[in-house]
């Protein structure tokens, strides 16, 4: 469309300035003081001490470990989704009922989410009661309580939870499969497990790529709620991850410098993602039509 | 032959089947568990925590309402989410007007820039945010936090609505242009109600993400008359730790409209969802 030189600014204006309060300045003044440390009411130059320090600091160490376990959930989570959807493809019985069902924890809140299971998986609570009923008394543990299972009963939430979206992703993108595709397989003979292998995973490698780089994301940077709700990283510090450890740094120690150090390396981390995705992102050509 | 085919048939759905019922089951536990939960009293939850309520205790409804300042909380929420949710509307599709349907320098940078900012974890700006939200004195406002949300929910907003605006035949806008529409013009009479399916898309999405959105909320308003509703949620469990069933009741609230909207707008909260994958 034509338009004057100065219109398209007009229309981004708001946009811009938004973005630069709330993405912009923040991130710069981030950098700004990570670098810096408070002496006696002064501000100095601490260079790049403040990483030194944090790297020190076990419980830091502890944290980036635990998302680093959490990664498991990425696998776990690809597989399941993509067998679910391959099944609601398959046009089983129900599979608009089942589409809406899996993609209901989705949207539910974290909060809620956390702190139902938080009391379904109490020792006293109504998983280990239905174990005791079922004779299974030695798998009534304390989910939450014992430092070794907390961390994977909360993967077990973070699944529950965001495992439909991958569910959903898949199904919308198969049914954007041209149907011949699978017709012309089943006429040469094709076994079920060819046609997966053969048709539907290459079909899908976009959306997968797309779901496993999110997927990684999220395990990095965006399980704060879970652990706030459930635990509130412990017991015994055995689920504090790293935004948990910025948070309580920030707002529980005063040590702003050193959450802000944290913060700029999990920005880091997340950048080399982003850069990921978006190649990713442009090889699909998703945005053809930008020009 | 024919009876072997068809148990095999029978075999193959009742397999498919069993994976499909079970997940679902898994998915709907936790729900089934905070509903009958919530219409139990405290005695009986303490010996039946799996089956059915015996008769429905509603008093748990009345203790999760009267206590922790339900309702102020309720109202907080939903005035950040409408605030957030409409300013970021009028904000996100202008500027995905120019990038749809403008040419100008840099366009394609920018734009890729605000996309990449879709997934920067909103933890990682809370310290420098906190500490400028401080010296504008925004903190613990409406006003303020309404700000933040506004400028999270941007990028994903933008990136929606431009791949909308995109599919709105270049003839319509130059039929108008030739009518003499003013730019301003071709967007609030011509781009705006076309896009009306995309607009609740994004509304229904937005809405939900700030409705259930913590840290921000923790973080920047921490006055207790001005705490959101998850915000109070996510402390009954300390607090309220003895009586469950009513923080269940509590729960099942504040899950409800969540519930009652999504299986109104089903098709609007996938497509959303989905959007930045599939198009």
């Amino acid at each position: 469309m034509r338009t004057t030189k100065s219109e398209p600014f007009f229309f981004l204006a708001p946009a811009l300035i938004v973005i630069l309060i709330v993405f912009g300045y923040p991130i710069y003044s981030l950098v700004v003081l990570s670098l810096q440390r408070t002496s006696n009411g002064k501000t100095l130059f601490a260079g790049f001490s403040n990483f030194q320090i944090v790297f020190q600091d076990d419980v830091f160490i502890q944290a980036i470990q635990h998302n680093l376990i959490l990664l498991i959930c990425v696998p776990i989570m690809v597989v399941v989704a993509l067998f679910l959807a391959i099944l609601l493809f398959e046009r089983i019985a129900g599979w608009q009922f089942y589409r809406t069902t899996l993609f209901l924890p989705y949207l539910l809140p974290i909060t809620v989410v956390g702190l139902v299971f938080s009391y379904i998986f109490q020792l006293s609570g109504v998983l280990n009661d239905i174990l005791n009923a079922l004779g299974l008394q030695f798998l009534a543990l304390d989910w939450l309580g014992n430092t070794n299972l907390a961390l994977p009963t909360m993967m077990f939430v973070i699944i529950w939870k965001e495992l439909g979206f991958g569910v959903v992703l898949f199904l919308a993108r198969l049914m954007s499969v041209e149907e011949e595709l699978f017709d012309a397989a089943k006429i040469d003979g094709a076994n079920w497990w060819q046609l997966q292998l053969n048709i539907t995973l290459p079909q899908l490698s976009t959306v997968i790529e797309f779901f496993t780089v999110i997927s990684i994301v999220t395990m990095l940077s965006w399980v704060f709620n879970y652990v706030y709700v459930m635990t509130g990283g412990g017991p015994g510090g055995a689920t504090t991850v790293t935004e948990l450890y910025i948070y309580l740094m920030a707002f529980q120690y005063n040590r702003l410098s050193l959450a802000a150090a944290v913060s700029v390396l999990l920005l880091l981390v997340v950048g080399v993602f982003i850069f990921l995705e978006l190649y990713l992102r442009d090889r699909s050509s998703v945005m053809e039509g930008l020009g | 032959m024919k009876k072997r085919l068809t148990l095999r048939k029978v075999w193959t759905v009742f397999s498919r089947q069993f994976w499909v019922v079970g997940a679902t089951l898994i998915v709907f536990f936790p729900i089934y568990f905070m509903l009958t939960s919530s219409f139990k009293t405290q005695a009986e939850y303490t010996v039946n925590k799996f089956g059915l309520p015996l008769k429905f205790y509603l008093d748990n409804f009345n203790t999760a309402l009267a206590g922790d300042k339900f309702f102020l909380r309720f109202a907080n929420s939903t005035i950040l989410t409408v605030g957030a949710v409409g300013v970021s509307l009028i904000i996100a599709c202008l500027a995905a007007f120019a990038f749809a349907r403008m040419t100008f320098p840099g366009k394609r940078f920018l734009f890729n820039l605000i996309l990449s900012l879709m997934v920067i974890p909103p933890v990682v700006m809370v310290v420098p945010l906190f500490i400028s939200m401080v010296s504008w004195q925004l903190v613990n406002t409406y006003q303020g936090t309404i700000l933040i949300y506004t400028g999270l929910l941007l990028p994903f907003s933008i990136y929606l609505m431009t791949n909308f605006f995109q599919t709105i035949p270049h003839e319509i806008i130059e039929a108008a242009r030739m009518d003499g529409c003013s730019t301003l013009d071709v967007f609030w009479r011509i781009m705006l109600p076309l896009a009306a399916p995309a607009v609740i898309t994004l509304v229904v999405v937005n809405a939900l993400w700030v409705w259930n959105e913590l840290l921000i909320a923790l973080v920047f308003m921490q006055k207790d008359d001005l705490k959101t509703l998850m915000v109070g949620i996510s402390a009954l469990r300390s607090r309220n730790y003895v009586n469950i069933p009513a923080t269940m009741a509590g729960l099942t609230i504040a899950t409800i409209p969540i519930v009652i909207v999504y299986l109104i707008g089903q098709r609007y909260f996938i497509r959303g969802m989905i959007s930045g994958a599939v198009k």
